[in-house]
């Protein structure tokens, strides 16, 4: 724990995301979303330091971040999937405590929560209709009848009404990630979790699954994104928050890796890889990791084409969060 | 060449009525058994991947003592050594039952295990993530999945327990080939009957094997 708070100082300034950050979201409503000075460990490795964050009710927020960064391990701390060492996590009014010692009120949270996850996860035991109708049948007591309708509305609603007989397996991998958030949205969520939810896709069905959640977000869902679509991020977020891993790569450092939020953008905005220099060599990555790390004020309206030196995509891309300026 | 002995059909045939007494006795060892082990299996199979260690270490002591032992050891111990334990005798088809599921009960123990753990992880985070406890994820999503993959080996596990039986005949239960020897002693025809006795085992298995293919087929839930 001492430790903790030596690294704590050593480190850069933390810049809080707090709604003041963010003109666009104004509402008396209290956050549904609320992160206190969290921080995770994963053994030695320090992912998360005193992450702050908060998302009101009908927000959007998109994180974003480098592979590695601790995206995904920042939402599934918010539905407990993840375990925390210490601070605070609040959702929807209930709190979760750090190493995992809610009990009750952790399943009450993610009854409340829903997620849908890289790699669809769907029940492949179950037909498509089951998949969806399991949760309210069994945690919300629906009748089968009740949950049916339901899961038919849904269900049509996602475009594949008529597949609820098929099982997972004989959907495409479009169809499945749709029924995932058909299965997430049957419990009539308050917030919506997305870990990736395209990245598994084969590139022609990436579309289908945005178009869904496009809808959802229009409909005044609540949601927290990871994504590696920018465009998709600039077109829906109220917010895009930037995940900054310092991360050491020579066994050499000491320094527990960390991920910082650095700070959050407004919409439309986004960050784009304005290096000139080719792409880092391994050496000077290790060197320019954790190295300075800035974000201007908006000004594009183009859509990016992706890092102009390392010819990859925009985000994924780049591997050194140095490189990103706004275009 | 000169053989002194001829296969005697009807030797084979005339034995078996006398045989076919012994067949319930090795099916209710080798199926209570099994149904009991199952049980046994499932528990201990479970606690094995329980985060208690309190949980975990005897179910690793359970284990590794009837995995690693003979299963006639198993049941001369059970039919000659508790009753000196216990103070009262042992009827032989209870030892031969108990021993099986013992025995059988450990080996599912790791199949159980195995199959459990075989899940992917995302399956317990979907059902988590959707609200249900972590005794309905186990029950609606985990077991029925593990349940399926288990099938093969669990099938295995049957055809291994139900030769195990035939070694109950020295405690004298009147198994398949208890049944036999004892016709033999009386005939002489050891190569007529035992033949007919490996091809009743050979029947048995067959048919339990068979079965599970189908099962296998048809899928179990949904």
């Amino acid at each position: 724990m001492k430790d903790d708070k030596q690294i704590q100082s050593d480190a850069a300034p933390i810049v809080r995301l707090d709604k003041n950050n963010d003109k666009q979201i104004q509402g008396d409503a209290a956050p549904i979303v609320r992160l206190d000075k969290v921080n995770k460990h994963f053994g030695e490795l320090h992912v998360m330091r005193d992450i702050d964050l908060s998302v009101d009710p009908g927000e959007v927020v998109v994180i974003i971040g480098a592979s590695g960064s601790g995206k995904s391990t920042l939402i599934r701390c918010v539905n407990g999937l993840e375990p925390f060492q210490s601070g605070r996590i609040e959702v929807d009014g209930k709190t979760l405590a750090p190493h995992g010692a809610s009990g009750k009120s952790l399943q009450a949270v993610r009854t409340e929560v829903g997620m849908v996850f890289q790699q669809f996860n769907l029940f492949p035991h179950l037909s498509i209709r089951d998949n969806v109708t399991l949760a309210p049948r069994k945690v919300r007591g629906w009748s089968r009848r009740q949950a049916n309708t339901t899961a038919e509305r849904l269900l049509e609603r996602v475009g594949i009404a008529d597949q609820a007989d098929k099982y997972p397996s004989q959907l495409s991998g479009g169809q499945q990630q749709r029924v995932a958030l058909a299965r997430a949205l049957a419990m009539e969520p308050r917030l919506m979790l997305f870990d990736e939810p395209t990245s598994a896709l084969d590139p022609e069905m990436i579309g289908e699954v945005l178009d869904a959640m496009r809808e959802l977000a229009k409909d005044g869902m609540t949601m927290m994104i990871v994504t590696h679509e920018m465009g998709f991020a600039r077109e829906v977020a109220d917010r895009v928050v930037f995940v900054h891993a310092a991360r050491s790569s020579s066994r050499e450092r000491r320094r527990p890796s960390s991920m910082i939020p650095r700070t959050s953008v407004p919409a439309p905005s986004f960050l784009a890889c304005s290096s000139t220099e080719p792409a880092p060599t391994r050496r000077e990555r290790g060197r320019l990791d954790g190295g300075p790390f800035s974000l201007a004020s908006t000004v594009s309206h183009e859509p990016l084409a992706g890092c102009g030196s390392c010819r990859r995509s925009v985000f994924a891309s780049c591997p050194l969060e140095a490189h990103f300026q706004t275009l | 060449m000169d053989l002194h002995f001829q296969f005697d059909w009807q030797a084979a045939i005339a034995s078996l009525p006398y045989l076919l007494k012994g067949v319930p006795y090795t099916l209710l060892i080798s199926f209570g058994g099994l149904a009991i082990g199952f049980v046994i299996g499932m528990l201990f199979g479970l606690m094995r991947i329980a985060p208690s260690r309190w949980l975990r270490y005897p179910a690793v002591f359970y284990i590794e003592v009837f995995r690693g032992t003979p299963v006639l050891v198993q049941v001369l111990f059970i039919f000659y050594g508790l009753p000196t334990l216990l103070g009262g005798p042992i009827d032989a088809l209870t030892a031969g039952i108990a021993a099986i599921a013992l025995n059988a009960g450990a080996y599912i123990s790791e199949i159980v295990r195995g199959g459990v753990q075989s899940i992917e992880r995302g399956q317990r985070e979907a059902g988590l993530s959707l609200g249900l406890s972590a005794t309905q994820t186990f029950q609606y999503i985990i077991w029925p999945q593990a349940l399926r993959r288990m099938i093969p080996a669990l099938g295995n596990q049957g055809i291994v327990s139900i030769k195990d039986t035939s070694l109950f005949s020295v405690i004298g239960v009147g198994e398949l080939v208890r049944q036999g020897q004892v016709y033999i002693a009386q005939t002489f025809t050891a190569l007529e009957v035992y033949f007919m006795i490996a091809l009743l085992y050979l029947a048995i298995t067959l048919s339990l094997s068979m079965a599970l293919s189908l099962l296998e087929r048809k899928g179990l839930v949904g």
